[in-house]
């Protein structure tokens, strides 16, 4: 079967943190621990300063297996504040890749 | 993690959990009476599915171990943290009493009902209050009133009617309905939306329209993520936005790029106001606030060429030396370019299907309560009858009139407080200490709350243990759609709705008879009003619209004759039209044009002071993790938004020796908060900013500690008594002064 995964967009992540607390509530997941993280990224370029955030998917994530047996996406999928979060095959989202701005995708073990 | 087998109970958020303004439709997935689960509803047009991190941490507030689910009375001395739990009718019986004595001896008037900004308060709130007879509603503390209702009074002063950015959010299909389209330019003036649904407005749907090719000017001292994709940022000098405002509507006029049309047959007062606009020139505007006049100039055109844009703005507006004026400006730049009430400009935002939490307005007071009870409001509430817009706007007292009343006793002594769902000295109130000095010696005290705050820990005899969304039902008619929250799981331990505890004490407290026997009738009765009730609203999945043509329907309704009660097309003003010059303004004793009003404290007004508080200070930065004070115990949380940290420039940093993280003590001249230091060029070299609401729920909550409330509440640099002409702003929430520097050692 194909390898699933997920597109960040991450050019629109706006650093709400709805998909941390999604991850955790799916997984009840203790402090310390979560499959996605969110880190503010400021640059000090010549013309002005810009904020930024990127997302790591971490060793956590197993891609809700339970969740996505059903209809569902997975939590922090659905949860995007941004909707900036893609889940699916990962030959499909590569081909999303060509034609997005500033994204990366993240793929399982 | 929820099985599909769990129970689904669609429900709308709004607070008591996810602490907001509300609106968000969920799905709370129940097995054996305990929430598993809470996720957005896809089929809800306000949220699409999604929810903020607040929402989707219900979980953890609705089981966590520190809340409080039985009411309480105190029985060492205030702030000893002594309690013993008691039953609903002894907590009724004691209350009954108290409040009936001080009414006897003392007049309503003298329990002031106090309120913050969470849950559905509004209605319950003053259900209890006129029951009671008292007059005086109030958010303690709040210096200048400065949260939206200054913004709200100076748009009823301008058009009759409230104004929000247009993103479809009246609309059932969205960004799907045809007759709504995308603004083309989406200033966001002094906000982060990102943080939070601050004043009933979705954040994200901002970032919606940009996806739907809505570009951006950002009008903020820092640097955001907002700015970073905008086309223009003004990168104003905390304080000076009623400068800016006047600088765009002098470019916009001059250059002749305004609606003519528009102006010419609905503004009124247009010829005024370009004259008073001339004190404003794009050069003096820079002097005044440090934004090139050149790309003032840049953001004025782009707004005014190209039609339909919206402007979003949030509280510091507020804030300002003038709240009301620099609120009035920025109202006449949708007013002027034409963008008011067209799809995808500022959309005149009505109560959906005409449905109002509670009558709130004098004719239908008179009818419940008879016209010797709406005379005594006006006459006896707090500041009214110092401040005429404070007075014929709404029902509010005058904060910073209130702490004097309460330390004078004049012209009458204020005995007693009820409050729910404020944390007065932990969060809401400028100058904590002095409200903590006057109110511990008020004879009695109700906190109805969920967790022990500040405020709660200092002051309270009595704590009622309120519900949280989850258990207890309700509805919601901000803006649109209407809405019901439906009681999911039964409460926790004894725990009750506002509505609830409102409706049951009101009978207790009632000089006149209380009809409703539950909270239900009390619901349906006001949904009477929009032709439907709570369980019809229940089954179509907790919301609807209202019906075509209804006047709570966009748009163009001034075209239309739906916004003034004679039916003709027009504006709900005295002149049927959008008054540039206000006369509501005039009438009210105010100049009835804007103005720019200079900061009290500020490196131009206290070049002095500025010497040895060389930083400007703003506060009350947004987390999208926490809603005000709440949420600092609820660890998914907490674990995002860990310490409260101060954002200092990151060059202004190093001069001074401090490095990331390091714990640093802000001070002015009213006292120092200790914050852990961001070195970031985020801000400009000149700010400091600082997030409000900051107390430890796990330290001492006993006094004097009250959870470390005095060492990391900002407000503890913030005073009352600077408000502005109107009554409306003035305070030094966005831009005092201030110097920064290293707690010895780096440690807390
Ligand atoms: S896919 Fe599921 S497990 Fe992975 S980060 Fe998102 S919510 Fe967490
Ligand atoms: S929910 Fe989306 S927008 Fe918010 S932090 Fe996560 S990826 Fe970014």
């Amino acid at each position: 079967m194909a390898k699933n995964g997920l597109l960040i967009q991450y050019d629109w992540c706006t650093g709400c943190h709805a998909c941390e607390v999604a991850c955790k509530q799916e997984h009840n997941f203790p402090v310390g621990m979560c499959g996605i993280k969110v880190n503010e990224l400021v640059s000090k370029a010549p013309d002005k300063v810009y904020v930024d955030y990127t997302v790591a998917v971490t060793r956590f994530c197993d891609l809700c297996a339970e969740r996505v047996k059903g209809k569902d996406v997975p939590a922090c999928v659905k949860h995007c504040q941004a909707t900036c979060i893609k889940y699916g095959p990962l030959a499909a989202l590569v081909k999303e890749q060509e034609k997005q701005p500033r994204t990366s995708l993240f793929a399982p073990k | 993690m929820a099985k599909s087998n769990d129970q689904k109970v669609l429900s709308t958020l709004w607070s008591a959990g996810c602490g907001s303004h509300g609106g968000c439709g969920c799905e709370i997935f129940v097995k054996n009476g305990k929430v598993t689960k809470v996720e957005g509803d896809c089929n809800h047009p306000w949220n699409q599915g999604r929810l903020c991190a607040k929402g989707l941490a219900i979980r953890e507030y609705i089981y966590h171990p520190d809340r409080v689910l039985y009411p309480l009375k105190r029985v060492g001395k205030r702030g000893e943290g002594k309690w013993e739990r008691i039953t609903w009718d002894e907590a009724y019986d004691t209350i009954e009493k108290k409040l009936k004595d001080i009414r006897e001896k003392h007049g309503a008037e003298s329990v002031i009902f106090c309120q913050g900004t969470g849950r559905d308060i509004g209605g319950p709130i003053t259900f209890l209050m006129y029951a009671y007879g008292s007059p005086n509603w109030v958010q303690v503390g709040l210096a200048g009133h400065a949260c939206y209702t200054p913004r709200l009074g100076a748009m009823f002063a301008t058009h009759g009617n409230y104004t929000v950015a247009d993103c479809s959010q009246f609309l059932e299909k969205r960004y799907n309905s045809k007759e709504w389209t995308p603004p083309k330019y989406i200033i966001i003036w002094a906000q982060n939306p990102a943080a939070g649904c601050h004043d009933g407005f979705y954040g994200h749907w901002i970032i919606d329209c940009m996806k739907r090719g809505s570009k951006l000017i950002t009008i903020d001292p820092r640097s955001t993520w907002f700015s970073t994709r905008s086309e223009v940022h003004l990168q104003n000098r905390p304080g000076t936005d009623g400068a800016i405002a006047l600088g765009m509507l002098n470019v916009i006029i001059n250059e002749g790029i305004y609606d003519k049309k528009f102006v010419e047959k609905w503004c009124y007062g247009f010829s005024e106001l370009k004259k008073r606009v001339q004190e404003y020139s794009p050069e003096k505007v820079e002097k005044i606030s440090g934004v090139p006049a050149n790309l003032l100039r840049k953001a004025a055109r782009l707004y005014a060429k190209n039609k339909p844009s919206a402007i979003q703005w949030g509280e510091p507006v507020d804030a300002m030396p003038a709240g009301s004026v620099v609120a009035q400006a920025i109202t006449q730049l949708w007013s002027i370019t034409g963008n008011i009430d067209v799809p995808g400009g500022n959309v005149i935002a009505k109560n959906s299907h005409g449905v109002t939490t509670y009558p709130f307005s004098s004719a239908e007071l008179t009818d419940l309560y008879g016209a010797d009870l709406v005379k005594r409001l006006n006459e006896k509430r707090i500041g009214a009858n110092d401040y005429p817009m404070i007075k014929n706007f709404r029902g509010w007292v005058q904060p910073d009139v209130l702490i004097k009343q309460m330390e004078t006793g004049k012209p009458y002594p204020v005995k007693a407080a009820w409050i729910q769902t404020s944390n007065i000295l932990g969060g809401q109130a400028a100058d904590p200490k002095r409200h903590y000095e006057a109110m511990k010696k008020l004879d009695f005290i109700v906190a109805v709350d969920l967790f022990q705050n500040p405020t709660t820990m200092a002051l309270a005899d009595i704590f009622l243990p309120a519900a949280t969304i989850a258990e207890k039902e309700s509805f919601r008619t901000w803006w649109q759609p209407l809405g019901v929250s439906v009681k999911a799981i039964k409460g926790l331990g004894a725990v009750k709705s506002d509505w609830e505890i409102n409706l049951e004490m009101a009978k207790r407290l009632s000089t006149t008879p209380i009809k409703y026997k539950n909270v239900r009738e009390v619901i349906d009765e006001r949904l009477s009003a929009g032709k439907t009730n709570f369980e019809k609203l229940k089954a179509k999945g907790c919301w609807e619209f209202p019906p075509k043509n209804d006047p709570s329907r966009p748009y163009y309704r001034y075209e239309r004759g739906l916004l003034r009660k004679d039916g003709k097309p027009g504006f709900d003003t005295p002149t049927g039209k959008v008054e540039l010059y206000a006369t509501k303004y005039k009438e009210w004793g105010l100049d009835p044009l804007p103005y720019y009003e200079e900061p009290k404290e500020s490196p131009v007004a206290t070049k002095n002071l500025a010497k040895e508080y060389p930083l400007i200070l703003t506060t009350g930065r947004r987390s999208p993790v926490f809603f005000h004070s709440e949420h600092r115990m609820i660890p998914w949380l907490r674990e995002l938004d860990p310490v409260p940290v101060a954002e200092i420039n990151d060059e202004v940093a190093e001069s001074l020796g401090i490095k990331n993280g390091d714990w640093v003590y802000v001070e002015n001249t009213h006292g120092k908060i200790k914050m852990k230091a961001k070195a970031s060029p985020i801000c400009p070299p000149e700010v400091v900013s600082v997030p409000h609401g900051w107390w430890l729920p796990e330290t001492d909550g006993t006094a004097p500690n009250l959870f470390s409330t005095w060492d990391h509440n900002v407000n503890n640099l913030t005073s009352m008594g600077n408000q502005g002409k109107s009554g409306f702003g003035g305070t030094n929430y966005r831009s005092g002064l201030c110097r920064v520097y290293k707690v010895e050692g780096g440690k807390e």
